[in-house]
């Protein structure tokens, strides 16, 4: 049990935290921020799972973050359809781009897979942009509705859609918990460890890149939707190349291929930012040179980091005490209790 | 027949890496195909395996043609291998880089994973039960928990071997498994070779150790240029003119 909760205590921690925060603080602007951070940190989930644990770096995610945001936003005021309705449309729709852009995307790899995905990042966000009859182009798209109440429960206040956001976060980071610790998550590691490798053990590459493709687009997607129900006003700028890079910047300073990555990375540079906002765009002077030498120095981020910091201490603890031999039955036995436990 | 190649030929644009080889690998034995460097031996591993799509020629396992196979589809049929350099994923523990070396045998999906049914806890136990029954196999028990960066190059060529067996193979192709590893660890190597051909599984290896090759191969291909010059037995091998002229350097006394 100790050892359960010691394993998933970040998570706890961060679940009892986030519950707990409107409590502590009354301050709406702080929720406002972290909400919003919330909805960051779904979509760098969705771009973890592809860039982190399968080795595909995307630069369309903004795009199809755009996409969700935008698919809610018509679904919602133009089509006048159901808010719930409209954002489950709205994922299924990024997702089905997703796969027709995957579909030749994933025909390239490493630095060809990042330019084509930044040219096709760039595209949607100009079909935004210029399609005027549907978009609503640079004026951007108003009175998107909140979410509509289910029972008595409803969406008006900042605090219930503080709540509501954080239910998708955490229902996005149990889903990528069970596939990153699946044979499905085995089998996406394995192809960002070798392609050839792992074709070369029956698993058929392309099927699975494309549905890590799929369910990156998927998770951006949401994040998207949620955002324009959030904020009530989109425009073309929510697509735009600068905004991929900030989810990139929050990945790699958290953990590229880590659980908590996401989490930690995203929460950091958005409440530092927030406490540097009287240097305007000086910021990145300091962003800058701190963000350079974490990737020189922990290239696998913060999380990264922390996780190699465990295993060298561990290492170095099992050399100091000769660990008694247990018996292969025994071992297995302890493995099996384990994995019981973990559900 | 188990595995036969006929006419089998690879150019890359103008070069020809391998040149019209018609071979059969038998089944239960130990196959080797040797040749100096540069003579076609990996490129005509990489078209039996499915890796390259041949410019002519055929493959067949047994009797079916599968030439155009692309490597997953192979390697469910029973055809495993292993590359020169052994890509292990180094910063997860030996089992856990053995565990989807299994996959090919399960059916669960995503689905399956998110709502952890039934079918899934199956299979992810088969999966864990495979790994540990192969890693038991190539010997390697008391490493499993190790991280695969903190292991042996001797070790980690083993890892590799069980990633391959843990597909349930038929015929193992070993690509230069004894490269880089000292003596000792060669003939422990090669002990393990011959325990996987008891246990039912036929092995084709490439090597550059003739004492080993000759004193463990059941059958011999020698490739030169891309070209077969000589196929049998290791006596046969050893006396073949061609061989000696051209792979040993046409000094008769090699």
């Amino acid at each position: 049990m100790g050892a359960y909760l010691k394993k998933k205590g970040w998570i706890i921690g961060f679940i009892l935290l986030a519950v707990v925060f409107p409590f502590l603080s009354q301050n709406d602007y702080f929720l406002h921020v972290l909400t919003l951070a919330f909805i960051w940190m779904i979509a760098v989930y969705g771009l973890n799972l592809l860039a982190g644990y399968t080795g595909y770096l995307s630069l369309a995610h903004a795009g199809f973050f755009a996409i969700g945001a935008y698919a809610l936003g018509l679904l919602t005021v133009k089509a006048g359809l159901n808010y719930w309705v409209a954002l489950a449309l709205a994922c299924v729709i990024t997702s089905a781009i997703g796969f027709v852009v995957g579909l030749v995307a994933l025909r390239t790899r490493e630095h060809f897979f990042a330019i084509y995905t930044l040219c096709v990042g760039y595209i949607i966000y100009l079909v935004i942009d210029k399609w005027d009859s549907l978009t609503g182009g640079v004026r951007g798209l108003i009175g998107i509705p909140a979410p509509t109440a289910i029972g008595p429960i409803s969406f008006e206040t900042p605090l219930s859609q503080y709540y509501l956001i954080l239910f998708f976060l955490l229902a996005t980071i149990l889903v990528m918990y069970r596939i990153v610790h699946s044979l499905t998550g085995r089998t996406f590691i394995a192809i960002r460890n070798s392609e050839d490798l792992a074709q070369t053990i029956g698993i058929s590459t392309m099927k699975n890149k494309l549905l890590v493709f799929v369910l990156s687009t998927f998770f951006a997607g949401l994040a998207g939707a949620l955002y324009a129900s959030f904020i009530r006003f989109i425009g073309p700028d929510i697509g735009y190349i600068t905004v991929i890079f900030d989810f990139l910047t929050y990945l790699l300073v958290g953990g590229l291929g880590t659980l908590a990555g996401p989490i930690v990375g995203t929460f950091l540079i958005v409440s530092v930012s927030q406490s540097l906002q009287f240097l305007q765009d000086y910021r990145m002077l300091i962003f800058g040179p701190l963000l350079t030498l974490l990737i020189i120095f922990y290239p696998r981020g913060i999380a990264g980091a922390y996780l190699d910091f465990r295993m060298k201490r561990q290492a170095r603890k099992k050399k100091a005490v000769p660990s008694k031999q247990t018996s292969y039955v025994q071992q297995s036995q302890e493995d099996e209790e384990k994995r019981v436990k973990e559900g | 027949m188990f595995i036969e190649t006929r006419q089998l030929t690879k150019k890359f644009g103008g070069l020809i890496a391998v040149n019209e080889v018609d071979f059969t690998i038998e089944k239960g034995k130990i196959n080797a195909i040797i040749g100096p460097n540069g003579a076609g031996k990996s490129t005509f591993f990489n078209l039996v395996s499915g890796s390259y799509t041949p410019s002519s020629g055929q493959v067949f396992y047994k009797g079916k043609d599968i030439t155009k196979l692309p490597p997953n589809k192979i390697a469910s049929l029973g055809v495993a291998r292993t590359f020169q350099t052994t890509n292990l994923f180094e910063q997860s523990t030996v089992l856990d880089n053995v565990i989807v070396g299994h996959r090919l045998r399960t059916r669960s999906n995503l689905l399956d994973a998110v709502l952890r049914t039934k079918r899934y806890k199956h299979e992810e136990k088969k999966c864990r039960d495979k790994a540990m029954e192969v890693l038991d196999f190539v010997e390697l028990t008391h490493v499993r928990d190790e991280l695969a960066v903190n292991i042996s190059q001797e070790e980690k060529k083993r890892v590799a071997f069980a990633l391959a067996l843990a597909t349930d193979p038929e015929v193992v192709f070993l690509d230069e498994p004894t490269a880089g590893i000292n003596p000792g660890e060669t003939e422990g190597l090669a002990a393990l070779m011959e325990k996987m051909v008891k246990r039912g599984i036929t092995v084709c290896l490439i090597e550059h150790k003739m004492k080993m090759i000759m004193k463990l191969a059941d059958k011999i291909m020698v490739l030169n240029y891309g070209e077969k010059i000589a196929e049998g037995t290791s006596e046969e091998i050893m006396n073949n003119q061609a061989v000696i002229e051209a792979y040993l350097g046409g000094d008769a006394s090699a």
